[in-house]
C-alpha cells in the first residue's frame, strides 16, 4: 500500500478556501503518508494558496477562476508529466474522509475509475425530494452506459488509474456539471471500468445542500443537458481513444 | 430623376463597404470575420443601384412586399454572425483555459527549478558573508 501511496496524487481544487484548506491538507498528508498533495488554487484572492502550501501540498495557482474542470485537469496533466500513476479528486472543505482514500486505491487494481458513493450504504448522508430524484435517474442512465451498478454520479471524491489519467489530462469537461457526469461518459466510451464504492460523507464546514424545488428542477434540467450533449459527443472521444492507445 | 431614398441606400451600402475595406486594409479585421459584412454591403449596394434585381428576386422566391426580402435577409446575416461569434467564443475560452492551465503547471515548474537552485547557493555564500 505505501508503493501506491507514493504513486498516488490527491488534487484539492480550491477556491477562497483559506479557513479549512490547511486543515485538510494536514488530515491528509497525516492519512496518507507518502503522498503528494497537489492544491489547485482556481483563481483565489485569499490566502488559500499561502496556506496550503505552509501546509505541506504543492500548490498550483491558477491566473483566474475557471472552475472545477479546470482545476481537475492542471492535476491530471501535473501527474501525467510528472510520472505518477493515480490521481484521486478531494473536496477541499473537509467533505471527504482522506482515511477513505485506500479503499477507493485498492479498487483501481480492477477498474480505471473509482467512485465514492455517498448512498452506498455507508454514512448518514442524505438528500429528498427532486433533487434525490435527479441523482436516482442520473445514476440509472449512467449504470447502463458503464456497465456497472453507480448510485452516486455526482461525487466528487473519486480516484482514477493510469488510463483515466491519461484521458482525462487531454479531454476534461469545464462546465457545471459536466466535471461529473460527463467525465463518466467520456470514460465509458474510452473504454474505461468504473466502479463505485460506499464512502461516509461528512458535513460540509459551511452551508447545507438546498431543497428548494424550483433549484432542484433547474438542476435536475442542467444534469440532463449535460448528460444529453456528453451522449451526442462522439467525434472526439474516438480521437482520444486512438491517441491514447 | 432619382428618388433621394434611393441615393441613401447607395450611400448606406458604400459606407458599409468602405468601412470593411478599411478595417481590413488595417489588418483590424480578419477576412473570416469580415465575409458576411462584406456580402451584406456588396447585396445592399446592388438593391441600391438597380432596384428592380430586388423586385425581381423577391417576386422570385413569392414575397409580395420587396422590403421583406432584406428584412428576412437582414436577419438572416446578422444571426449567422452571431451565431459564428458565439462559436468563436467557444474556441477563444477554451484556448484561454489551455493556456491559463499551462501557465499554471509552468509557474509550479520554475518556482521548483528556483528552490532547487537557490539551496547549494545559499550554502555557498553563508560562510564568507
Amino acid at each position: 500500500m505505501k508503493l501506491t501511496f507514493e504513486q498516488t496524487v490527491i488534487v484539492m481544487p480550491a477556491f477562497n478556501e483559506e479557513e479549512c484548506v490547511a486543515d485538510v491538507v494536514t488530515e491528509v498528508l497525516a492519512a496518507l503518508p507518502g503522498v503528494l498533495c497537489l492544491v489547485v488554487s482556481d483563481g483565489s484572492t485569499d490566502a488559500t494558496a499561502a496556506r496550503a502550501q505552509a501546509a505541506g501540498a504543492v500548490v498550483v495557482t491558477l491566473p483566474f477562476n475557471l472552475g472545477v474542470g479546470a482545476a481537475m485537469r492542471v492535476g491530471f496533466r501535473y501527474a501525467l508529466d510528472n510520472g505518477y500513476q493515480n490521481v484521486v479528486q478531494i473536496d477541499s472543505d473537509g467533505q471527504h474522509n482522506p482515511a477513505e482514500v485506500p479503499f477507493l486505491l485498492a479498487e483501481l487494481k480492477e477498474a480505471d475509475l473509482v467512485l465514492g458513493a455517498r448512498f452506498a450504504g455507508a454514512g448518514t448522508y442524505s438528500v429528498r425530494g427532486p433533487r434525490r430524484w435527479a441523482m436516482t435517474f442520473l445514476a440509472s442512465i449512467l449504470s447502463r452506459l458503464v456497465k456497472s451498478q453507480l448510485t452516486d454520479t455526482t461525487s466528487g471524491f473519486r480516484a482514477s488509474g493510469p488510463k483515466a489519467v491519461a484521458i482525462f489530462a487531454k479531454h476534461y469537461p469545464a462546465e457545471y456539471l459536466g466535471d461529473t457526469i460527463e467525465t463518466l461518459v467520456i470514460a465509458a466510451r474510452a473504454g474505461c471500468t468504473v466502479k463505485q464504492v460506499p464512502v461516509a460523507m461528512r458535513p460540509r464546514a459551511g452551508g447545507t445542500p438546498s431543497h428548494n424545488p424550483f433549484k432542484a428542477g433547474a438542476y435536475l434540467a442542467r444534469a440532463f443537458l449535460a448528460l444529453l450533449f456528453a451522449l451526442m459527443r462522439p467525434a472526439t472521444l474516438v480521437h482520444s481513444e486512438r491517441t491514447v492507445a | 430623376m432619382i428618388p433621394f431614398s434611393q441615393i441613401l441606400g447607395i450611400c448606406a451600402a458604400v459606407l458599409v463597404l468602405f468601412v470593411v475595406i478599411e478595417l481590413l486594409r488595417r489588418r483590424h479585421l480578419r477576412e473570416r470575420h469580415a465575409i458576411w459584412w462584406f456580402v451584406a454591403g456588396l447585396l445592399a449596394l446592388v438593391a441600391g443601384v438597380f432596384p428592380q434585381t430586388l423586385e425581381w428576386s423577391a417576386e422570385l422566391v413569392g414575397i409580395e412586399v420587396p422590403s421583406n426580402l432584406i428584412f428576412f435577409l437582414s436577419i438572416a446575416v446578422l444571426f449567422m454572425v452571431c451565431l459564428q461569434h458565439s462559436a468563436e467564443l467557444t474556441e477563444l475560452e477554451s484556448k484561454t483555459r489551455d493556456l491559463a492551465e499551462q501557465s499554471a503547471l509552468l509557474e509550479l515548474r520554475v518556482r521548483q527549478l528556483e528552490a532547487m537552485a537557490s539551496k547549494p547557493a545559499a550554502q555557498d555564500s553563508t560562510p564568507n558573508p
